[in-house]
């Protein structure tokens, strides 16, 4: 039941739009609006989207052995970042597999600002606050005091220039901003989950019905939870859940960038794995949408992996989707099957993103 | 959502429109509504024999995938070809260029067992 659920500050703007809601990780969110998915989506690719994320989590690192903490727990390298930039990362389990997926920005020397799954917060704050003991540096839960939307498109840096007086070419990829929109205090961030140009927006919860109105004047299509699942597919991005999970070992999984090698939590349980199936792309060359647990076959008709998501993409028409494979048939291009409804349909393995040149 | 009076419906949210020996099957308004932009089809082969409550073709929104039942027995004698490349006819217009199939009727008084619209409406709204 919808009233059950917890909602972020924008849920009465999501009902007067129509939103269709659902529940997702204990949220009250929009699933679409009714201007439908595929809209939705060729709306980000063509234009700008608007997407409410205020349901993820908001945790501050902070004090003097931030950074060393954070180099400890996670898997990326806190210390290549530079003050105001934000990294991809990772938090390992201890055995070899996944708390949750991150994003990591260094407010300060010692200062960051940690971004889980909505999903995963809880656990996320668990682990950290435990394997904080012995540092000098405190783990803190902001979650409920930020707003979070995502304002994505080619679109997206023109109508936040018109609200702005900020030259936003300043802004690289990855790089945040503290301004004022119409006297709104915002920090702007210059990254998305959906392939295209865009930015996130932190807010006080009480700003966000103001802020979110403003971009939706300026343009911008509000978007639900359905497109950010096809446009972040098309891209190549994984979902934790999905692709990323407390068992699949991140190494053998096109993500495998992310770790770096140094010590950290787990590693003895995740570094040097065999990886007898790898996580790769792949493109149905027949009708059909591949999705989370259908069968991966090879030319012989023995199952070779299974698909961890899947859609259709609204851009190209073709089934794309991720999936495990035995590592001997995940060299791109290989030719399998995905069964569906007991049927195989030709499929090959393909390097994502699934769009553009 | 539009329940015509003249059809009668399977709780399992297909419509029968009667044509002579024959009838026209689809999803209602609220099966469309409910399952969200239509993406993929796939329909039975013309010719083949289906019983009332088969499993006989499938409609993929973006999210999810959804079974479609014979709502009576008989013989499948024409598919909706058009939805192949254009899905979304499901969602456009459900209960005329979004139909799924014919069957010619094997048995009339399978019909006495569908649902008018009020019963439809009273059905799904228990759904929703």
């Amino acid at each position: 039941m919808v009233s059950a659920m917890k909602r972020t500050p924008l849920f009465e703007t999501h009902e007067e739009l129509g939103g269709r809601m659902v529940e997702f990780a204990g949220y009250a969110m929009p699933l679409h609006y009714q201007t439908g998915i595929n809209q939705e989506h060729l709306a980000v690719r063509q234009g700008v989207g608007l997407f409410d994320v205020s349901h993820m989590g908001e945790i501050r690192v902070i004090g003097p052995d931030a950074t060393s903490f954070l180099q400890y727990a996670t898997l990326n390298d806190p210390e290549r970042l530079r003050l105001g930039r934000g990294q991809y990362s990772m938090l390992p389990n201890d055995h070899g597999g996944l708390i949750d997926d991150l994003f990591v920005y260094r407010d300060g020397e010692q200062d960051y600002l940690v971004v889980a799954n909505a999903a995963n917060t809880g656990a996320v704050l668990r682990h950290l606050q435990d394997l904080v003991k012995g540092y000098d540096c405190h783990v803190i839960d902001e979650s409920d005091s930020v707003a979070l939307l995502a304002l994505q498109g080619p679109g997206a840096p023109m109508l936040l220039g018109q609200l702005l007086d900020v030259d936003l070419t300043q802004i690289k990829r990855n790089a945040t901003l503290d301004v004022t929109l119409s006297g709104i205090p915002a920090r702007l961030s210059r990254t998305g989950y959906t392939g295209e140009d865009g930015f996130e927006v932190f807010l006080r919860p009480t700003d966000a019905v103001a802020v979110w109105n403003m971009f939706v004047q300026g343009g911008a299509t509000p978007c639900g939870l359905g497109a950010r699942d096809t446009l972040r597919l098309e891209a190549g991005f994984p979902l934790y859940g999905h692709e990323l999970t407390e068992t699949s070992n991140p190494l053998c999984t096109p993500f495998a960038w992310v770790v770096k090698d140094k010590e950290f939590y787990g590693r003895a349980a995740m570094w040097a794995p065999e990886c007898r199936r790898v996580l790769v792309g792949v493109r149905l060359e027949g009708r059909g949408i591949p999705r989370q647990g259908y069968r991966v076959l090879d030319a012989n008709g023995v199952a070779v992996g299974e698909v961890t998501s899947g859609a259709l993409s609204p851009l190209t028409r073709d089934g794309i989707g991720f999936a495990w494979v035995d590592s001997d048939l995940s060299a791109t291009g290989t030719a399998l099957a995905v069964e569906i409804r007991g049927q195989p349909v030709a499929a090959r393995v393909a390097k994502p993103p699934f769009f553009g040149a | 959502m539009k329940t015509p009076e003249e059809l009668r419906y399977a709780t399992s949210h297909e419509w029968v429109r009667r044509e002579d020996e024959a009838v026209t099957v689809g999803i209602t308004d609220f099966a469309q509504d409910q399952l969200g932009d239509v993406v993929f089809v796939e329909l039975p082969e013309s010719g083949r024999h289906v019983a009332k409550g088969d499993q006989v073709a499938v409609v993929e929104s973006v999210k999810t995938a959804s079974d479609i039942y014979a709502p009576v027995t008989g013989i499948i004698t024409d598919v909706n070809g058009a939805l192949e490349t254009t899905p979304e006819l499901i969602n456009d217009q459900p209960y005329a260029a979004g139909w799924l199939f014919r069957i010619e009727l094997e048995n009339d008084s399978e019909l006495n067992d569908l649902l008018d619209a009020d019963a439809y409406q009273k059905s799904a709204s228990e759904e929703s």
